[in-house]
C-alpha cells in the first residue's frame, strides 16, 4: 500500500504478539529509561521552513526528524520553561492536569493508539506525564527536593524528541477523559504540549501548511475563490446528471439569511464531494436562501492542532464574513473538530455576534435555544428538525444498498454531546442500520487513528495501529449484519476512514451523512433515480407509491 | 526502588516518633508542637493550592459531553453526562466526588486472538476506591470522639452501627476492616497488575504505605497493645481547646499514630492527595454544556488579528472578478 506500510496480516501477527502491557507483560525498563525510537511510520514530516515563516512562528529551519541535532534555538529550555510558566497561568485546566494525576490507571487501556502500539507511552496517563515530569523538576517543590522519587525529570532534547513523537500520537479525541475520575483531558496536555513545541519551531507540515494556506485563502486546501466557485458547480453539473435537478448555489452574496460553512475536504476529497452534493441536493429542496463563502471557506481548523491563538485566528473569519454579508445566522456543516471549535471556542475567541440574529429554522419555525449566543447551528439539528416536522420527502429506500453504521466523531460526541440528531437522520433516510459494539460508539467512541492533524501517508502504520479498535468494531457488525456502509459526519473521518477500511474491513465504503440525505430526498422535476450520488446502483425497488 | 524507599520511609518515620517518645521523653514534640505543626501546613498549604489553582483562569469551556446534550426539544437531554446549567453542572460534579461516577464506567480491553479487542465490564477499581474512601471519611468521623466531650448523639449511632457485628471486645469497627482491605487492594493493584505497576511511582506507594501504618497502629492501640485511652484523650482535647498538656504516660504506638497522621497532614499538600481539593475545580466536569448558549468569557482573550475580507480580497480581486463573485471594490 504505502511506503513502508506493512501488511495487515503482519501487523496483525505484530498486534497479536507485541502489545506486551494488554499481555500483561511489562517492559523490563522503566518508561524513563526506555530509548526514544525514531522508527519511520510513527511521524510525520517536520514543517517546511517557509511555511513555518509565513505563520510567523520562531525557529524556521530545515530539519529532520532522524537527525541527531534538531537545531532547536540556544536557549530553548529557557523558552519551554517560560511558555509553560505563561500557559500554567493562563490556563486552570494545564495547572490542575499536572497536579491531580493519582495515576490510577483507568485511562491506561482507553487509548487506541495504545491498543493499537502497545507503547507504554501512548497510555493517556504516561502521554500526560511526559509533560508532567520536567513540571515537576521545575515548577513544584517536591520535584525539586525529591526528584525522581515524585517523578521529577530534567528536559533534555531526547524529552523533547519524546514530547515530538507522543504529542503527535495523540488525537485530541479526548476518551481518556471520559473515564478519568477527575476528568483529566489528555487533548489539553496535548494541544498545550504541541503549542509548546512551536515556541522552539518544531512541528509537522501537515499541520502548519493547511492553517497557514487557511489563513490566506480561506481554506485548508488553498483553494482560491474562483477554483472553489468551479468545484462546486462542476458538483452541481454532476448532480443534475444523476438526478436531473439544476441547483444553484450562491457565493459570496450579500443579503442571504444563511451564511453555509462546511469543511473545505468537502469540495475536492472523494468520498467529501458527496456529502457537498448532498447539501446542495438539501438546500434546493427546502428552498433555503443561503450563501457560499470563498473567503470563510473552511470550517474545519488546524489552528486547534496548532495552538489556541491560531485557532481563534482562522475561527475568527466566520464572524467577520457573517457580519459582511449580512446573514441572520451561520449553518455548519459535518465536521469534527470543526465544531469542538464552533461550539466549545468560537464565541469565547470571537464574539460576541451580536450582529446575528437568533437562529430560527426559516422552513419550521424551530428556534434553536441551544445556539442562540453563538448563532451558528449544525446541519444535524437542522436536518433532524425538518425530517421531524416532516419537510422533506424522503425515500429510505434508495438507501437499501447500504447496510450502514454510525461513527461518532469524537468532538462531536465528547465536544459537543451530540449523539441522537445524527442517529435520527439516519433512520429516516436509511432502512438498514446496526449499531457497534456500546463499547466503540457515542461517548466511548474510538477515533478514526488520524485525528487532529496526524491523517498523513508517512505516518500509515501508526494510523492503522491507531484505527484498530474502530476498524475492530465495524468488522463486528460487518461479519454480523453484512454492513457495508461506515457513516461519519466529519470530513476527517471521510479522509482517513477509507484507507483504514480498505486495510483493515474491505467492503466497507465511508459515507458522510448529507450524501445519504441527498440519495433519499425525493426532488420535484427529479429523473428516475438509478444511481445514487456516487453513481453506484440503487437496489431495485417498487416505484413510487404515489 | 518504587516501593522500598516509601516503605522504609514509613517505618524510619514510625520509628521516629517511637524513639522520641519512649526513650528521648519528646512528648512535647510529638504530642504538642507536632500536631499543632502538621495542622498549619496542613491547612494553609490546602488554601495555598486550591488559591493557586483558581488563579489561573478558565478561558474557555470544555467539559467532556458523555451523554445527550440540550437539543431539539423533543431530544432528551442527559442532564447529569451533559449538563446545560449550574445545578446541573454541580449535581455532576457531587457524582463523582460521591460516587467516582467516571469510574464507574471503567472497562478492560483485552487482546484476544483475530486480534479482536475485547471489553468487559471492570468495576473493582471503582469498588476499592469508594470502600477505601468512604470508610476513611467514617473513621475520621469517628475520631472526633477523642476531641469531644461528651460524644455528641450523631458520633454515637455511627460507632453503633460501625460496630454492630460485636465480634471483639471492643467490638470490631467494620469501617477498620474494609479501609486495610481497601488498602491492601490498592497496593495490590500496583504490584500486580501490569499497567498499574508500570505507571506508578514512589510516591504513589508513599500514601497507601502511610495510611496502613496508621490504620495498623490505630487498630492496635485498640484490640492488642491497648493504650490508657483517658490520657489520650487529654491530651486531644487540649490540643483542640489549644491548652495543650502532655498528660500522664501513653504507650509508644499512640504517638507513632499521632505522628504519622501529622506526616500524612503535612504531605498532604504537597502531593497527589491534592486531587481532594481538585476534584471540584476540573473544567472537564464542572461546566455546563452551554457554550453555544451562553457566551464564555477569556479574561485573556489573545489579541489575535485575522486576516481580514478587505485583505484577502486585495489578494485575489482579479481572479473573483473573472470568475464572477461580488466585490466590495473593482480595483
Amino acid at each position: 500500500m504505502k511506503d513502508g506500510l506493512p501488511g495487515v496480516e503482519e501487523l496483525k501477527e505484530d498486534i497479536n504478539l507485541s502489545s506486551n502491557l494488554l499481555k500483561e507483560r511489562v517492559p523490563e525498563k522503566g518508561w524513563t529509561e526506555l530509548p526514544v525510537t525514531l522508527d519511520k511510520g510513527k511521524w510525520s514530516y517536520p514543517a517546511k521552513q517557509e511555511v513555518v515563516e509565513a505563520l510567523n512562528f520562531p525557529n524556521p529551519r530545515k530539519w529532520n526528524v532522524e537527525d541527531e541535532d534538531w537545531q532547536l534555538p540556544e536557549n530553548w529550555e529557557q523558552i519551554i520553561f517560560q511558555g509553560m510558566h505563561e500557559r500554567l497561568q493562563r490556563f486552570r485546566s494545564f495547572k490542575l492536569f499536572m497536579d491531580v494525576c493519582v495515576r490510577c490507571g483507568a485511562c491506561a487501556d482507553k487509548c487506541h493508539f495504545f491498543l493499537g502500539t502497545g507503547d507504554p507511552k501512548n497510555m493517556p496517563v504516561l502521554r500526560a506525564e511526559l509533560l508532567r515530569s520536567v513540571y515537576r523538576g521545575e515548577f513544584t517543590l517536591a520535584g525539586k527536593l525529591f526528584k525522581g522519587l515524585v517523578g521529577a525529570r530534567k528536559l533534555t532534547q531526547e524529552v523533547l524528541k519524546e514530547w515530538f513523537l507522543y504529542f503527535h500520537q495523540c488525537t485530541e479525541c479526548r476518551r481518556c477523559s471520559v473515564y478519568c475520575p477527575f476528568g483529566i483531558d489528555t487533548a489539553e496536555i496535548t494541544m498545550l504540549g504541541r503549542e509548546l513545541l512551536h515556541l522552539v519551531g518544531v512541528g509537522i507540515n501537515w499541520i502548519l501548511k493547511p492553517a497557514s494556506d487557511c489563513n490566506r485563502t480561506g481554506n485548508h486546501l488553498g483553494i482560491e475563490p474562483h477554483t472553489m466557485v468551479q468545484v462546486i458547480e462542476s458538483l452541481a453539473e454532476d448532480i443534475e446528471d444523476v438526478t436531473g435537478i439544476t441547483v444553484e448555489p450562491t457565493f459570496n452574496r450579500k443579503g442571504a439569511e444563511i451564511l453555509f460553512i462546511t469543511p473545505s475536504g468537502d469540495m475536492f476529497a472523494d468520498p467529501g464531494v458527496y456529502t457537498m452534493m448532498g447539501y446542495l441536493l438539501l438546500f434546493h429542496h427546502i428552498g433555503l436562501d443561503y450563501t457560499f463563502s470563498t473567503y470563510a471557506s473552511e470550517g474545519g481548523n488546524f489552528g486547534l492542532f496548532t495552538s489556541h491563538d491560531m485557532a481563534k485566528k482562522l475561527n475568527g473569519k466566520m464572524y467577520h464574513e457573517a457580519e459582511r454579508l449580512g446573514v441572520k445566522w451561520i449553518l455548519g456543516g459535518e465536521c469534527g473538530h470543526m465544531w469542538r471549535v464552533v461550539h466549545q471556542y468560537m464565541e469565547t475567541m470571537n464574539g460576541p455576534a451580536d450582529f446575528l440574529e437568533e437562529p430560527i429554522s426559516p422552513i419550521t419555525g424551530t428556534p434553536f435555544r441551544n445556539a442562540v449566543s453563538t448563532k451558528m447551528v449544525h446541519i444535524a439539528e437542522f436536518t433532524a428538525d425538518l425530517i421531524h416536522k416532516q419537510k422533506l420527502k424522503l425515500d429510505p429506500r434508495r438507501n437499501d444498498h447500504i447496510v450502514s453504521t454510525f461513527h461518532d466523531s469524537c468532538n462531536i460526541a465528547r465536544g459537543m454531546g451530540m449523539l441522537e440528531e445524527p442517529r435520527y437522520v439516519l433512520r429516516n433516510v436509511c432502512n438498514h442500520f446496526h449499531e457497534m459494539p456500546e463499547n466503540t460508539i457515542r461517548e466511548h467512541t474510538y477515533c478514526c487513528g488520524a485525528g487532529s492533524g496526524l491523517n498523513t501517508d508517512e505516518f500509515m502504520e501508526t494510523r492503522m495501529r491507531g484505527g484498530f479498535p474502530r476498524a475492530n468494531a465495524v468488522q463486528e457488525v460487518h461479519e454480523r449484519h453484512d454492513v457495508n456502509g461506515l457513516v461519519a459526519i466529519c470530513a476527517i473521518d471521510r479522509a482517513t476512514l477509507p484507507p483504514l477500511m480498505n486495510y483493515w474491513v474491505p467492503g466497507v465504503s465511508v459515507y458522510g451523512l448529507h450524501e445519504l440525505v441527498g440519495n433519499a430526498l425525493v426532488m420535484e422535476g427529479e429523473v428516475e433515480r438509478t444511481e445514487d450520488l456516487r453513481e453506484d446502483e440503487m437496489v431495485d425497488f417498487e416505484g413510487d407509491d404515489d | 526502588m518504587k516501593t522500598i524507599v516509601p516503605l522504609l520511609a514509613v517505618m524510619g518515620l514510625a520509628l521516629i516518633a517511637y524513639i522520641g517518645t519512649s526513650f528521648l521523653g519528646l512528648h512535647m514534640l510529638f504530642g504538642i508542637v507536632m500536631p499543632y505543626l502538621a495542622f498549619g501546613v496542613f491547612v494553609g498549604g490546602f488554601i495555598f493550592r486550591i488559591l493557586d489553582w483558581m488563579k489561573s483562569p478558565v478561558p474557555f469551556r470544555i467539559p467532556t459531553t458523555t451523554g445527550q446534550s440540550k437539543s431539539l426539544e423533543w431530544i432528551k437531554q442527559d442532564q447529569l453526562e451533559s449538563p446545560s446549567g449550574f445545578w446541573s453542572a454541580f449535581a455532576r460534579v457531587m457524582l463523582e466526588v460521591l460516587f467516582f461516577r467516571s469510574l464507574f464506567r471503567n472497562t478492560k480491553a483485552e487482546l484476544g486472538k483475530g486480534p479482536t479487542l475485547v471489553y468487559s465490564s471492570s468495576k473493582w477499581l471503582w469498588f476499592g476506591g469508594l470502600v477505601f474512601h468512604w470508610t476513611m471519611l467514617v473513621i475520621f468521623l469517628r475520631h472526633y470522639r477523642f476531641f469531644l466531650a461528651p460524644i455528641p448523639h450523631v458520633l454515637q449511632i455511627l460507632e453503633r452501627v460501625d460496630s454492630f457485628l460485636q465480634v471483639t471486645l471492643p467490638a470490631l469497627y467494620l469501617t477498620d476492616l474494609f479501609f486495610v482491605l481497601s488498602l491492601a487492594f490498592l497496593l495490590s493493584r500496583r504490584w500486580f497488575d501490569a499497567q498499574t505497576k508500570y505507571i506508578s511511582l514512589a510516591s504513589d506507594f508513599f500514601p497507601l504505605f502511610l495510611l496502613l501504618a496508621i490504620a495498623l497502629s490505630g487498630i492496635s492501640m485498640r484490640h492488642f497493645t491497648k493504650i490508657d485511652v483517658a490520657y489520650a484523650k487529654l491530651l486531644m482535647q487540649g490540643l483542640i481547646s489549644f491548652q495543650p498538656v502532655v498528660p500522664g504516660p501513653i504507650s509508644g504506638i499512640f504517638y507513632v499514630h499521632l505522628f504519622l497522621v501529622c506526616v500524612l497532614a503535612a504531605y498532604f499538600p504537597f502531593s497527589k492527595l491534592m486531587h481532594m481539593g481538585g476534584i471540584f475545580l476540573s473544567p472537564t466536569r464542572n461546566l455546563a454544556t452551554n457554550s453555544r448558549e451562553i457566551r464564555h468569557v477569556n479574561p485573556w482573550n489573545a489579541p489575535e488579528k485575522i486576516r481580514t475580507y478587505t485583505e484577502y480580497e486585495d489578494e485575489f480581486r482579479e481572479k473573483m472578478a473573472k470568475a464572477d463573485l461580488p466585490l466590495e471594490r473593482k480595483t
